[in-house]
């Protein structure tokens, strides 16, 4: 049985299982703080609470889910809906180990090289949380000192400039379009801000495929 | 029992949790290092990657750990350690911890220590409200995986060039938002300030309007920040022509990022 399942289908498989074990670990979480501390939520406010909060996430969620996981392949993303910080840490990671190995990211070298990265990351975000947790009285003063506030608000932008260079310069022709469009958008469009960047990515990732595929039809590319 | 937001036992569900996701990152880290074995696949190179994206990741990690400093004030450290090490950010949280508070006339900004049934809540409200993508991803990961092979199956060039037109769609939308702020330049009054309102909670959740006041250059600091960390990029990539340069290139990520973050603090002094 087990050696007909080629690699694709096992980190499917596993990542089945792994999420969904996380997933009813994450409920059995609220059940524990209920029964522990005997206490029963507040299910008015709570319904209040879910209506003002869940159909936003929802949305944004499968939005999410449908442009990264083509991004992240199997394993990568697997891990990176249970890890979180999917667009300001695990796919630029990703990205950046594809470029670094100049492999295609859909090949399966591609898959493994994007699953070690994420894996990697994943890895090490928890164990830096972890002794952040740990020294957090000492840690505080210097990871929150005013000094250092920009370094950690521009984090994205110090992120994208580095990462645009590397994939910009080899994929010019069908970036040129896309940027100046997102460009004139989030300068003139008022209510297009770090809320709403992330809606603005399925759409400008479908405008560029559109621009790629009328190039490739060309044969401009 | 007492409630309190630092209970020892809140602690030790939160140690189990961010265990097990850590244990799926080192069986998958496993998984893939033996499939590149099995694919023949360069393990200096593989090595490399390990620790490249170990360290590009460590700055960003460090930003994580002041969004757990920052929301712990109110949540106690168990709850923002676990939301950050699964899923969540530091926005998502504030959102859905202050959704869930006001609900109660509670607020993240307020003074008043959290009773066990709003930490209930606000538990609640953030583990359902951020729970899509951790089962949607095994309900449709698959089809759309198996989409895009399909595809490299008919047409390996174009297949490729999906990609990357998928990589420089996201990209594009991130160089876009670095601009959002940019209009506060001709739209500041004769001082040179901006009025801007920001939706913010009060002491007992309403919410209300502030008028938040931005100097007219400060929309130009992401967009320096990104041309210092992209004019790194360049220098890096031109002096990893060099043979004895090639090393760079594991760090050339990292390095451009850390730079752009380092340019945001004199940047952030003089145009803010």
């Amino acid at each position: 049985m087990k050696k007909n399942l080629s690699y694709m289908d096992s980190v499917h498989r596993d990542g089945t299982i792994w999420n969904l074990c996380v997933m009813v670990l994450l409920f059995a979480f609220p059940v524990a703080v209920a029964l522990v501390f005997g206490v029963a939520p507040d299910w008015g406010a709570l319904l209040t609470g879910l209506l003002a909060t869940a159909p936003m996430y929802w949305a944004v969620g499968v939005i999410e889910t449908i442009t990264f996981v083509p991004m992240l392949g199997a394993g990568g993303s697997y891990l990176s809906f249970v890890t979180g910080n999917i667009s300001n840490l695990k796919l630029p990671c990703a990205l950046s180990a594809l470029e670094q190995n100049e492999v295609s990211a859909s090949s399966e070298e591609g898959e493994v090289i994007s699953t070690i990265a994420i894996a990697v990351s994943s890895i090490v975000t928890t164990a830096i949380i972890i002794v952040g947790v740990i020294c957090i009285v000492p840690l505080s003063p210097i990871l929150q000192a005013p000094i250092l506030q920009p370094a950690f608000e521009q984090i994205l932008p110090a992120l994208f400039g580095g990462l645009g260079v590397a994939f910009v310069s080899k994929n010019w022709k069908i970036a040129v379009a896309p940027i100046l469009l997102m460009l004139v958008l989030f300068i003139f469009v008022p209510a297009l801000d770090s809320g709403t960047v992330g809606i603005m990515v399925p759409v400008s990732a479908l405008f560029t495929i559109a621009v790629a595929r009328i190039m490739y039809k060309k044969g401009a590319l | 029992m007492v409630f309190s937001v630092n209970h020892p036992i809140l602690y030790l569900i939160v140690g189990l949790l961010v265990a097990v996701v850590l244990g799926q990152s080192v069986f998958f880290l496993v998984k893939a290092l033996r499939r590149s074995k099995q694919l023949g696949m360069d393990q200096t190179k593989i090595k490399k990657t390990i620790r490249s994206a170990a360290i590009f990741t460590i700055a960003p990690a460090l930003a994580i750990v002041v969004s757990i400093a920052i929301l712990s004030k109110k949540l106690g450290l168990p709850l923002p350690w676990l939301r950050l090490s699964v899923v969540g950010s530091m926005s998502y949280e504030t959102i859905a911890a202050n959704n869930a508070l006001s609900a109660m006339g509670q607020s993240l900004g307020s003074n008043a220590a959290l009773t066990s049934q709003q930490y209930l809540n606000v538990l609640l409200v953030m583990t359902v409200s951020i729970m899509v993508g951790i089962w949607l991803v095994p309900a449709i990961g698959k089809k759309l995986q198996n989409g895009m092979s399909a595809l490299a199956g008919r047409d390996a060039k174009w297949a490729d060039i999906f990609q990357n037109a998928l990589f420089i769609g996201m990209i594009a939308a991130f160089l876009g938002f670095v601009f959002c702020d940019l209009s506060r330049l001709w739209r500041a009054d004769a001082n040179g300030i901006v009025v801007e309102t920001e939706t913010v909670f009060n002491e007992v959740g309403e919410k209300v309007q502030q008028a938040v006041h931005h100097s007219n250059t400060s929309g130009l600091i992401p967009v320096l920040v990104m041309l210092a960390s992209a004019l790194v990029m360049v220098i890096c990539g031109l002096l990893m022509r060099k043979p004895k340069l090639k090393w760079l290139s594991e760090y050339a990520m990292p390095i451009s990022l850390i730079a752009g973050m380092a340019a945001a603090i004199p940047l952030t002094a003089w145009l803010g």
